[in-house]
């Protein structure tokens, strides 16, 4: 039955009523045949789509699958603790949380800025740059927005996980210094690895982030320290959020490494330099082992290990005095009235000194140069033994003279002045040692003969670093034995120093190394005597004598630059001379031998009083080990008198947790 | 006249393979859903096929010819609700729905597909027997264009763009000689090229969505992502598949919206290549059905109105399986029978419940 509606379509549409249309007609089958291979045709596409898919494509597909749901997510490896030779701790870690802003969260981050900045302590502004600096990096990746965060910005975190949940909060080990740039620049410090060790060879076993020793021996047993990370397998969703765990590899700690550094030893050589410019070192001649290593100004590594800011970083490099630098290795500076113990050896060795009897007036005219003596009075006949303990420089002109410049140099090369000594630290400068071929390679001049005589007394073209100057006083005293300085025992088993390591290390702080000067007995044993007369009251240095110990030295005033040059300036701070003192003890086959650099210090006798300091902390140490001298029992050194608490400001006040850690590590004998 | 419908001529071999896919449709959206916020949806897709299913027998008793009369008017009366929809505000970015006192969301768009199917059965049933003029493609272009230039503006590609297959069917089975055709489709590639020029009718999302399948790794977070992720999905599931509920892909919400437009990615994944290749072959199993039913109508508007239908499914599914596997563009086209949603099951089960009545009424006279 059909129904017919009154309101029908308008006629001039044209259409027929359907009632009429087509009925009875039909569509030719062929065009419903088409229709079916037209679908047959699309459905074998289809099915070819997914065969290339799933048949052809299907291992790669996999792969892409597990590599979508699987994420690494790294677990760090604690770098090695660091301790001293009778491994008492120096350098730990500590367990610190830094808040990181995640940004595809699908969520707006903008409105939150303000409670963010205010539960972080931070200002809008500081986000603003954090976001502003790595606008350029993908949208996954989370940006570090506050490092080393404190428990109540952990909190306010945590609190707010709901409503934020851009802020995102990871545990991470950062490195414990000691205070007061304690070693600074032996230990060094790390630093997140820069973009140019990533693009040398050396580094190929790093990423960008990577935390990497950046000087110090943090930088030269990088390798040692660091340890492998490890990382898990977890399984997230397209959010990232944590589905289930697949497996692990556990992080490989960096091994501890034990220095020849003497906390005692360290102390004392603080303690003696104070705040003023300089550096201190000390070794054991018979092995090299560096004993204790300061420089000053100091700097504080706590501050690279937050990741330091600009402005901390450009004040530290821009600072005139260079805090930074490690001037016991590489500050070179004339050495002054010290190398008068090479010009020594030179002279007694060539034959010349032993007969070598001067009249000091005051000054000598040699070339038609009139040179002074320091004592403007002189010191009357001279003959080398009085010429080391009184420091005659007119006795050292006439020395200098009689050898020549070939033969100075010859033999203050073969005590490693103007060569790297290889102290295993970055960065280790040459000095300089000045001679004939030198002159012509540097100023295409001929060597002046007149040049000679300030040779001898250390000024001149002649520059060492403090680390030279002791191994080769060490050496001389030692009989000519000359050692390697170094900061780490390679052969101590607890280091676990691996053979091909210690090859390269060995390579890359290239220096004149182990040596042995052959060297007349008689010529030692007149160095030593008179260097043992230097703290006599006939020495130089009476105030550095120390009762009851067989100490022996050489003081060195260094002017920084020419009397004439001087002059011309007129007096400005920089015309102060250096005060230089190297010290043995005892006066043969020493056990210790320092070197000190006192900056600005005028005589060389200041300096001999801080090395007697030195000299005498390691006695008293030896006597009360040797003689088993309990009754005095080292106290305990607070451990905030050590390190300083990271976070916090330096005002004494200790974070309980922190004391809790480290209570008991750190034992030092309390006596400076 | 006296009418039989007998049971007996009830498709039932038809609606057997329809309730196999809708079964395979409740299961996929049952693990599709496992892990996101819309678990348990698959129990709606069940309360929509059971309401389709209904709909589906209420529309194979209504005889079709009453439909072929009456399209005019509800072709008027759902221009004007697309004009109405358009007054709406937008929702996501888009105008849908008209709300409807009760809560229930009408949706005109779906239904348009229906009425031009009813509409061009009509048109060009009427035309056969003579060549079509100029004058008589034109009108049966604009009965279409109008519909899918307001479902454009809503905006809603993929909904508009299944009108066209209805056009196609009708003016092929109408008739257009090959000269006409040719040029016609001429136009089209001009018309599309300079529609895609202007920048006027198709927003930039838009046009990226349809160029980003062809590399979708130009922008693998952007417009190339639902592309990459899909394609990884279907990859990952190989020959056999991960097994239900175990793709990855899918479980983790790599995969987007594996429950609608993406479902026979997610498919493709937990049950490999084997249970793709068996759905699709039901597919073809369903249109060849639908096209011998349509061979056998009692009339030309009979034929027109299942090969409408015919059009319409083997649109759908070639462009969102071609979707799906990185063969098409990205148009928020569904899958008949598998993806959720109402609105598209309402449609599938009510076109069935016409093509059921197609061919009751074929020995009816």
């Amino acid at each position: 039955m059909r129904i017919r509606l009154k309101l029908s379509m308008p006629r001039r549409w044209a259409v027929r009523r359907s009632e009429v249309a087509g009925r009875g007609e039909k569509v030719p089958a062929l065009k419903l045949t088409v229709f079916q291979y037209v679908i047959a045709g699309v459905m074998l596409v289809l099915v070819s789509g997914l065969w290339r898919l799933q048949v052809v494509g299907a291992q790669n597909y996999r792969a892409l699958a597990q590599a979508n749901r699987i994420r690494k997510v790294p677990i760090l490896a604690p770098r090695g603790k660091i301790l001293d030779r009778e491994g008492r701790l120096i350098v730990d870690n500590y367990p610190s949380v830094s808040c990181f802003l995640v940004r595809d969260q699908g969520h707006d981050i903008a409105p939150d800025l303000p409670l963010i900045a205010r539960g972080l302590h931070m200002t809008v502004d500081q986000i603003d740059a954090v976001l502003k600096k790595y606008r350029l990096a993908p949208k996954y990746q989370p940006l570090p927005l506050r490092q080393d965060i404190t428990p109540d910005e952990q909190e306010f975190i945590e609190a707010h996980r709901d409503e934020m949940p851009e802020l995102e909060t990871i545990q991470e080990q950062r490195r414990l210094y000691p205070k007061d740039g304690f070693a600074a620049h032996l230990i060094g410090y790390v630093g997140e690895v820069s973009e140019e060790m990533l693009n040398d060879p050396q580094y190929a076993a790093y990423e960008p982030g990577d935390v990497v020793g950046r000087s110090g021996v943090e930088a030269s047993y990088d390798q040692i320290l660091r340890g492998t990370d490890g990382s898990e397998d977890v399984v997230v969703d397209s959010h990232g959020r944590e589905m289930g765990k697949l497996g692990m590899e556990p992080a490989k700690p960096g091994h501890s490494l034990r220095l020849t550094m003497d906390i005692d030893i360290q102390r004392a050589a603080e303690n003696a330099l104070g705040d003023r410019n300089g550096a201190v070192i000390a070794m054991d001649p018979h092995t090299g082992e560096i004993l204790a290593l300061v420089s000053r100004p100091t700097f504080d590594p706590n501050d690279f290990a937050v990741r330091i800011s600009r402005d901390e970083w450009s004040k530290l490099i821009s600072d005139p005095e260079h805090p930074l630098l490690n001037k016991a290795i590489q500050a070179q500076l004339a050495p002054g009235s010290t190398f008068k113990i090479i010009m020594s050896a030179a002279g007694l060795e060539e034959g010349v000194a032993q007969t070598l009897n001067v009249h000091c007036s005051g000054g000598v005219s040699f070339y038609g140069h009139y040179q002074r003596c320091w004592v403007h009075g002189g010191h009357g006949e001279v003959n080398i033994t009085k010429g080391i303990y009184q420091s005659c420089d007119v006795f050292f002109y006439t020395l200098a003279v009689r050898l020549g410049i070939e033969k100075i140099a010859k033999w203050a090369n073969a005590f490693g002045i103007g060569v790297k000594t290889g102290i295993d630290l970055p960065n280790e400068v040459a000095g300089t040692m000045p001679s004939e071929e030198w002159k012509m390679k540097n100023f295409h001049q001929k060597w002046y003969p007149g040049e000679v005589t300030s040779v001898g007394i250390g000024q001149g073209a002649v520059t060492a670093t403090p680390v030279q100057m002791m191994r080769a006083i060490a050496g001389i005293t030692s009989g000519g034995a000359l050692k390697r300085p170094h900061v780490v025992n390679l052969n101590d088993p607890e280091n676990g120093i691996p053979q091909d390591f210690r090859t390269a290390l060995e390579e890359s702080y290239s220096g004149s190394g182990d040596r042995t000067v052959p060297f007349e007995r008689e010529d030692w044993e007149t160095i030593t005597d008179a260097m043992a007369d230097v703290t006599m009251p006939i020495g130089t240095d009476p105030s550095a004598h120390l009762e009851g110990i067989d100490f022996a030295g050489k003081t060195g005033s260094a002017q920084t630059m020419s009397n004439a040059l001087a002059a011309r300036l007129g007096h400005a701070h920089s015309m102060h001379d250096n005060a230089w003192f190297v010290g043995v003890a005892p006066r043969r086959n020493p056990d210790i031998a320092v070197c000190v650099l006192f900056e600005a210090g005028e005589h060389g006798k200041l300096a001999g009083r801080l090395a007697a300091r030195v000299i005498e902390a390691y006695v008293n140490k030896q006597r009360r080990l040797q003689h088993n001298l309990v009754a005095e029992a080292p106290k305990k050194i607070e451990v905030s008198a050590i390190w300083s608490i990271p976070g916090l400001p330096n005002d004494g006040k200790q974070k309980p947790v922190m004391t809790a850690i480290y209570a008991g590590h750190f034992m030092t004998n309390g006596n400076e | 006249m006296r009418r039989f419908l007998s049971l007996r001529d009830f498709d039932w071999t038809l609606l057997g393979f329809v309730l196999i896919l809708s079964v395979v449709s409740v299961f996929e959206i049952y693990s599709a859903t496992l892990h996101t916020k819309f678990v348990g949806f698959y129990r709606f897709q069940i309360l929509w096929l059971c309401g389709g299913m209904a709909m589906m027998f209420l529309m194979s008793v209504i005889d079709y010819h009453l439909l072929l009369d009456i399209v005019h008017w509800i072709y008027g009366f759902f221009m004007l609700a697309l004009v109405g929809v358009l007054a709406t505000p937008k929702v996501m970015g888009a105008r849908r729905w008209i709300k409807l006192p009760g809560g229930i969301h009408f949706q005109p768009s779906e239904w348009v597909k229906l009425v031009l199917i009813v509409i061009m059965a009509r048109y060009f049933a009427g035309l056969v027997g003579r060549e079509l003029t100029w004058k008589d493609i034109f009108k049966a272009i604009a009965l279409v264009a109008i519909p899918m230039l307001l479902v454009l503006k809503q905006p809603d590609l993929g909904t508009s763009l299944t009108y066209s297959p209805v056009l196609l069917v009708g003016l092929f089975l109408g008739g257009i000689d090959w000269k006409k055709g040719a040029i016609l489709i001429l136009a089209v590639i001009l018309g599309a090229g300079g529609i895609w020029m202007s920048g006027k009718v198709l927003k930039p999302y838009q046009k990226a969505r349809l160029t980003s399948f062809i590399n979708p790794d130009a922008d693998p977070k952007g417009t190339g992502y639902q592309i990459i992720q899909s394609k990884i999905a279907v990859g990952d599931g190989g020959v056999f598949g991960r097994g239900a509920t175990r793709g990855t892909q899918t479980q983790g919400d790599f995969l987007p919206i594996p429950y609608t437009d993406f479902i026979f990615a997610a498919f493709c994944e937990e049950h490999g290549f084997i249970g793709a290749v068996i759905v699709l072959l039901i597919y073809f199993l369903v249109l060849m059905r639908l096209i011998q039913n349509a061979q056998t109508a009692a009339d030309l508007p009979g034929t027109f109105l299942v090969m409408g239908v015919v059009a319409v499914l083997i649109f759908q599914i070639a462009v969102n399986v071609g979707m799906v596997v990185g063969l098409m563009p990205v148009t928020g086209i569904p899958l008949p029978l598998m993806s959720y949603g109402g609105s598209s099951v309402l449609f599938t089960f009510l076109a069935l419940g016409m093509v059921m009545n197609v061919r009751m009424s074929r020995f009816v006279n």
